[in-house]
């Protein structure tokens, strides 16, 4: 399986062929809580880098989820409608959100490594 | 965090790091949002079984009439509507502090332990409403602080079980009781009340006493520690007002439907700050008035959405939403224009942009259970 690559805000990008599947590490499910819902974006939609495109919302607050690279959204995790607490129990797994087909494939290798996110998250406690 | 540096503590701060709290700012305190179980878990947690919650950060007081009792009730009805002098020894009340407007300075319990009035107050107003009854008291009434008293809650259908070994006085209480116990050796003021819907007691105890009063009533069985995010969870699904969010300066005791807290005998005499309002919005009604309000589907509203009438115009605004755990679906509260205040009237809730139907909707969303 490859590597995963991750952003600053904490989600994760696998490379899959010519889509990319995006999620919240971890680190971001534990510090939400108990995720009660999600807004996930329309298939077929055009995203920009940074742009926040979908929404997670646990028992005490609503967070934005962000397209980690610019490209096209191409499947979204019917799942987590029924149930979103796939995203605390599987983060990096089912807990998926959507999956981008990307605008310059370059742009994947150009996130943090797993030691550089690790470090980053370090950085912020 | 550099911004938790300057927060106050509670007696118990060290307790809460060592059960693994993820501690808040909250009123000027680090308070646990939340232990290693989760908002969820502690939440059902205290429907199922019971929970544990640090309040020490609320304000305490009592207050002390030369003469008695009654000239302590006498005093402190110059700055609420409740009836403090119909309350009986061992009996506790829930009133609101006014402005001379007619808002809500704040909300408080107030209990006669028969020499004397306890009071306890929200913690983000405990300086403000002291000194605002320090101003109307008359020579012989005298207010004392007990800033070195903690406040612990134990809720939950589990906290009766858990308390009749320890205190059989207690579990005599009924909802809204008071009575001085000990509990485990420890001396306690406990009232048989919360802020969850559930049964259970307020116990009030000195600092230096708090954290053996609540290592021993988390050695209880079933007893697990909760922190302020189930207990906002649990009160809203309760169906009551949180200060400063569903309540404020701004509201009127009529508007806020809280008018159930204003003594009958003080709706004879409008003896009280802000009685001009209040006789006039119960003559003539309100424009707006708190409503619950629950969402279709899963997706909450949170406070601040803009509330509109199907397909139309701006009708009011939500104070308090999120998830309902025990409710299994979103919930809110909010203000709307009377006419669409029926219970079961349509509305939508404008979250991120987009319309979210919603219904106006009987409070509360999870049933009272108290041991009345």
């Amino acid at each position: 399986m490859p590597e995963l690559k991750y952003t600053q805000d904490h989600e994760w990008v696998r490379p899959e062929g010519d889509a990319a599947t995006i999620g919240i590490t971890d680190h971001a499910q534990n510090a939400l809580g108990d995720v009660v819902f999600v807004d996930l974006p329309e298939v077929g939609r055009e995203v920009a880098a940074g742009e926040a495109i979908a929404v997670v919302e646990s028992v005490k607050a609503a967070s934005d989820v962000y397209a980690p690279i610019a490209g096209r959204i191409v499947e979204v995790n019917a799942a987590l409608t029924d149930d979103p607490g796939l995203i605390n129990r599987e983060p990096t797994g089912e807990g998926w959100f959507f999956k981008i087909e990307p605008a310059d494939p370059a742009a994947v290798a150009a996130l943090m490594d797993e030691s550089a996110y690790a470090a980053f998250v370090d950085s912020q406690a | 965090m550099a911004e938790t540096d300057t927060l106050l503590e509670t007696p118990l701060a060290g307790l809460h790091r060592s059960l693994g709290g993820r501690m808040v700012a909250f009123a000027g305190y680090a308070m646990p949002v939340q232990y290693p179980a989760g908002i969820m878990a502690e939440h059902l947690h205290v429907r199922s079984a019971a929970g544990l919650f640090d309040v020490s950060h609320m304000g305490q007081a009592e207050l002390v009439g030369a003469n008695g009792v009654q000239d302590a009730a006498a005093a402190l009805e110059r700055v609420t509507p409740a009836d403090i002098q119909a309350l009986k020894p061992g009996r506790q009340r829930y009133g609101l502090l006014m402005t001379p407007e007619g808002g809500v300075f704040d909300d408080f319990m107030v209990a006669n332990l028969g020499d004397r009035l306890l009071l306890v107050v929200n913690a983000s107003r405990k300086h403000d409403d002291f000194d605002l009854v320090e101003s109307v008291l008359p020579a012989g009434v005298r207010l004392n602080r007990l800033p070195d008293r903690a406040l612990l809650a134990l809720q939950g259908p589990g906290a009766a079980p858990a308390m009749a070994p320890v205190a059989p006085a207690l579990t005599a209480l009924s909802f809204m009781g008071i009575a001085r116990a000990e509990i485990g050796g420890i001396p306690v003021i406990a009232s048989r009340s919360g802020y969850t819907g559930e049964d259970g007691w307020e116990i009030s105890a000195p600092a230096e006493s708090a954290e053996a009063l609540a290592k021993h009533l988390l050695s209880l069985p079933g007893v697990q520690p909760a922190g302020l995010g189930a207990r906002d969870s649990l009160r809203l699904e309760a169906g009551l007002c949180l200060y400063g969010t569903d309540i404020d300066e701004s509201t009127s005791p009529v508007e806020a439907a809280l008018t159930w807290s204003i003594g009958k005998r003080r709706r004879m005499a409008w003896d009280f700050p802000g009685a001009e309002r209040v006789r006039e919005e119960l003559a003539n009604g309100t424009a707006r008035v708190r409503v619950g309000l629950r969402p279709e589907g899963r997706q909450p509203a949170r406070g601040e959405t803009m509330i509109h009438a199907p397909g139309g115009e701006t009708i009011g605004s939500v104070t308090s939403g999120g998830f309902g755990p025990s409710l299994g679906g979103p919930m809110a509260m909010g203000y709307v224009a009377r006419p669409h205040a029926t219970d079961g009237t349509p509305i939508e809730l404008i979250v991120r942009g987009r319309p979210l139907a919603a219904r106006i909707a009987p409070m509360p969303f999870v049933p009272h259970r108290y041991a009345r």
